[in-house]
């Protein structure tokens, strides 16, 4: 009896523990990052304390063109140590969630992985996370060497609030060269959405499949829509789509949701039981001829040993030549982080002309600046450097530069749906009422 | 203040068993507080604040907590939507299946256990080891499986079936699997004839072919448990009461049918309780092997509130999904707790 009772104190107190413990861990977190005043005071001393990035860039090349970051950080600020908050998960869809909850609850990170456009200016601007940074574009003169396009997605009322490292070019469209040799085909250096659909059906006809999507992430059928429609109505009409000018069931629209369900018909069956990378794999073991994506596709060709120009080709998506799709990333700094004058700092180097000529090799993207030594780049980001100095820039939806979260969802749900059902109007529908609803369209 | 204390003692003396009564209740209360304090701020308090956030106008980044006008025009968005909709139809489906297959399987293994064959107890282990495993695992095992070019179809290849019957002149057996977003036996236009509303419904009610891979996949998971529960369940009844079935003539198969089955009622509401509540909230299973399928075909209410909340930013949708997953699970566990409840006391 005394020894029952005994047991059910020990395993009372052991529970009560386990809850405790349990909810002890996230409530000291915000404590354990030094929760600072709002005031610059809590700041640590210039060149010691530490520096927090918080970013969701864990895979092979991506972590190391970070670590060439933070060694570019730490030959200027030896004394700083630097935190590397990174959360796994492809596009940041795991990482977001966890930043979200930081941000609400006031644990800011000294600098986080942002894209430019809606993601920064809506997400973390008019919600008062980040602190401009107009003064460093002066100091540094970067205002010269960052085209204006990509600075005004980074800018609300006359203040700039991120400094971009890197820039993938999303309208890439990859094709496996010795499978078209084989059936007779060459591409130029343009494509267009008519000598496309010649091609596919030459290649249908042939029993070859066209075009490769793997879309079980559905980011990347709704990637290969943003291009289709880029290519269709241009890069102008493109840009009115985020702010009014032009609405989702204007004629040109439905005519680039035509083409998007026409290109549907040349895809790979098994397209929803692969991922982005697998589509890319396929058309490299000749499975299919053509794959839609943006250049983080480069990295897997390389990575398998194959040569530009020689197994594999590229050009514009069809139609969007002369238009360059940005997805590009960078950092701002926390309002209310424990260390700004780090952040500050981090931002300084990561803007510059050297640790951005480390980083993007890595990383496969380009220069967020125009003045990057070319002899650090392969053939295929010489030809995209091209691209963004010459041509319009465009922002992504789908990577979360053009419109706002809720609106990417939306346009990922529609898509889901017209991939099965090729309803144009009433996914033009759906679109005209996501945008109403998200609060930018008519 | 000492006078007072020991007059106080001195007038509860003659009571001090009853004393030692009350500071044994408050020792209970002691002890069970932490625990209701955590559970009530945990569980209850979050519970609320869900429910408060599913009412609010909260959309974005930046916190919001007022109330959207009308109140409950985030359920009626939710409800108007494609996708909700087909949640609900595929969680509707999926538990049918799940729950048919690993109810039979379960007890169809657990019965030949029961039959004390040869190597049963290396089989017990075997069938159990799924459950080990997590959802995530089963699910990308399960992934590639019913992957349509790499997986289960090449299998019919292998085995000649295709050759088979491309040679008797039918089609080659090439099911898409989880690819596959045909929805066979709709029923809306029965429904129509019943419900008032249903022509409002933007997708079909029927069986979405996908959700089946899925539902075989979670029942590989689970029926390894249902057996355990079902083979402990067997070894409460008695020899004799089989022997008194036997005696009075019936045969092997119906000393289950009639005897066993019935007698284990009670172990078959508990299995049907716990995997009702697992399909109601699964997740990782769905989310790793199928993802949210063409055409919505495999998306389920977990996923709708995971995709709202943290990709879309749309606390009070997620918000609002998360409470009627709540009210769903409610409507099965509550009863069930009922009547436990009333069976102990």
């Amino acid at each position: 009896m005394f020894g029952k009772r005994i047991l059910f104190v020990m395993t009372a107190m052991l529970l009560a523990a386990l809850v405790f413990t349990g909810c002890a861990a996230p409530a000291a977190a915000p404590g354990g990052g030094q929760a600072a005043p709002a005031g610059g005071e809590a700041a640590a001393p210039a060149g010691g304390g530490k520096l927090e990035v918080f970013s969701w860039w864990t895979s092979g090349g991506e972590a190391a063109a970070l670590q060439a970051l933070f060694d570019a950080y730490s030959a200027q600020y030896p004394d700083v140590e630097i935190i590397n908050a990174t959360v796994a998960g492809g596009g940041g869809s795991a990482a977001r969630g966890v930043l979200q909850t930081r941000l609400a609850g006031g644990d800011v990170p000294d600098t986080w992985q942002v894209h430019p456009g809606f993601e920064l200016i809506g997400q973390y601007v008019e919600p008062g996370y980040v602190e401009p940074v107009t003064d460093l574009y002066e100091a540094e003169g970067w205002n010269d060497v960052v085209p204006e396009a990509l600075r005004t997605m980074m800018t609300k009322d006359g203040e700039i609030y991120q400094v971009t490292v890197g820039v993938h070019r999303g309208n890439g469209f990859w094709y496996n060269k010795q499978l078209l040799a084989d059936n007779g085909i060459e591409v130029g250096d343009t494509l267009s959405v008519d000598e496309f659909i010649t091609i596919a059906d030459q290649l249908k006809a042939a029993g070859v499949t066209p075009l490769c999507v793997g879309d079980s992430g559905i980011w990347a059928t709704a990637q290969l829509f943003e291009n289709t429609l880029l290519g269709t109505i241009g890069p102008e009409a493109y840009n009115g789509l985020w702010n009014g000018a032009t609405r989702f069931d204007d004629p040109g629209v439905k005519q680039a949701m035509e083409t998007y369900g026409k290109m549907l018909e040349y895809q790979n069956e098994d397209h929803s039981a692969l991922s982005w990378d697998q589509a890319v794999k396929k058309l490299m073991e000749g499975g299919c001829a053509f794959n839609s994506m943006g250049d983080w596709a480069y990295g897997e060709f390389v990575n398998a040993g194959l040569t530009d120009n020689v197994e594999f080709g590229w050009v514009s998506h069809p139609g969007t030549a002369g238009s360059f799709m940005i997805v590009a990333d960078g950092f701002p700094i926390g309002k209310g982080s424990a260390n700004p004058e780090n952040a500050r700092n981090w931002l300084k180097v990561i803007g510059s002309k050297e640790a951005q000529e480390a980083f993007n090799p890595l990383k496969g993207s380009i220069c967020a600046r125009t003045d990057c030594d070319r002899a650090k780049f392969g053939v295929y980001h010489n030809w995209s450097m091209d691209s963004f100095a010459n041509d319009a820039l465009v922002p992504s939806v789908v990577h979360g530069s053009a419109a706002p979260a809720d609106f990417q969802q939306a346009l990922n749900d529609a898509v889901t749906v017209f991939v099965v059902d090729k309803n144009v109007d009433a996914f033009a529908n759906a679109l005209v009422a996501a945008a109403q609803s998200s609060g930018f369209g008519q | 203040m000492t006078a007072t204390t020991d007059s106080a003692a001195l007038r509860a003396r003659p009571l001090d068993r009853r004393r030692w009564h009350l500071s044994e209740q408050a020792q209970t209360i002691l002890l069970l507080l932490p625990s209701i304090l955590a559970l009530a701020v945990f569980i209850y308090v979050f519970i609320s604040f869900t429910f408060w956030v599913s009412l609010s106008n909260w959309r974005t980044l930046k916190i919001d907590l007022t109330l959207r006008e009308p109140l409950f025009a985030t359920y009626a968005e939710m409800f108007a939507m494609a996708r909700w909709q087909a949640d609900l139809r595929n969680t509707f489906v999926f538990t049918i299946f799940f729950i048919a297959f690993a109810v039979t399987l379960g007890l169809t293994l657990a019965i030949l256990l029961d039959r004390h064959l040869a190597g049963h107890n290396v089989f017990r282990n075997i069938f159990l080891f799924p459950y080990a495993l997590s959802f995530v695992v089963t699910g990308v095992v399960w992934r590639w499986i019913f992957n349509p070019e790499t997986g289960l179809n090449l299998l019919f290849e292998v085995l000649g079936i295709n050759y088979l019957l491309t040679q008797a002149g039918m089609a080659p057996l090439k099911p898409g699997w989880i690819t596959d977003p045909t929805v066979v036996a709709e029923v809306n236009g029965i429904l129509a004839a019943v419900l008032p509303g249903v022509d409002a419904w933007q997708v079909k009610w029927g069986i979405p072919l996908a959700m089946i891979p899925v539902a075989i996949a979670a029942t590989w998971q689970l029926s390894g448990f249902v057996m355990a529960l079902y083979v402990g369940g067997m070894a409460t009844i008695s020899d004799e009461v089989r022997e008194a079935a036997r005696i009075d003539g019936a045969s092997e198969f119906q000393v289950y049918r009639k005897v066993i089955i019935p007698m284990l009622r009670p172990v078959t509401i508990s299995v049907v309780v716990i995997l009702l509540h697992v399909s109601l909230k699964i997740f990782d299973l769905v989310y790793t092997m199928a993802g949210v399928g063409p055409g919505f075909a495999t998306d389920v209410p977990a996923i709708f509130v995971f995709e709202q909340m943290f990709k879309a930013t749309r606390y009070n949708l997620g918000s609002a999904a998360a409470i009627i997953m709540l009210v769903l699970v409610a409507l099965v566990i509550v009863p069930y707790l009922a009547s436990t409840l009333r069976e102990d006391s």
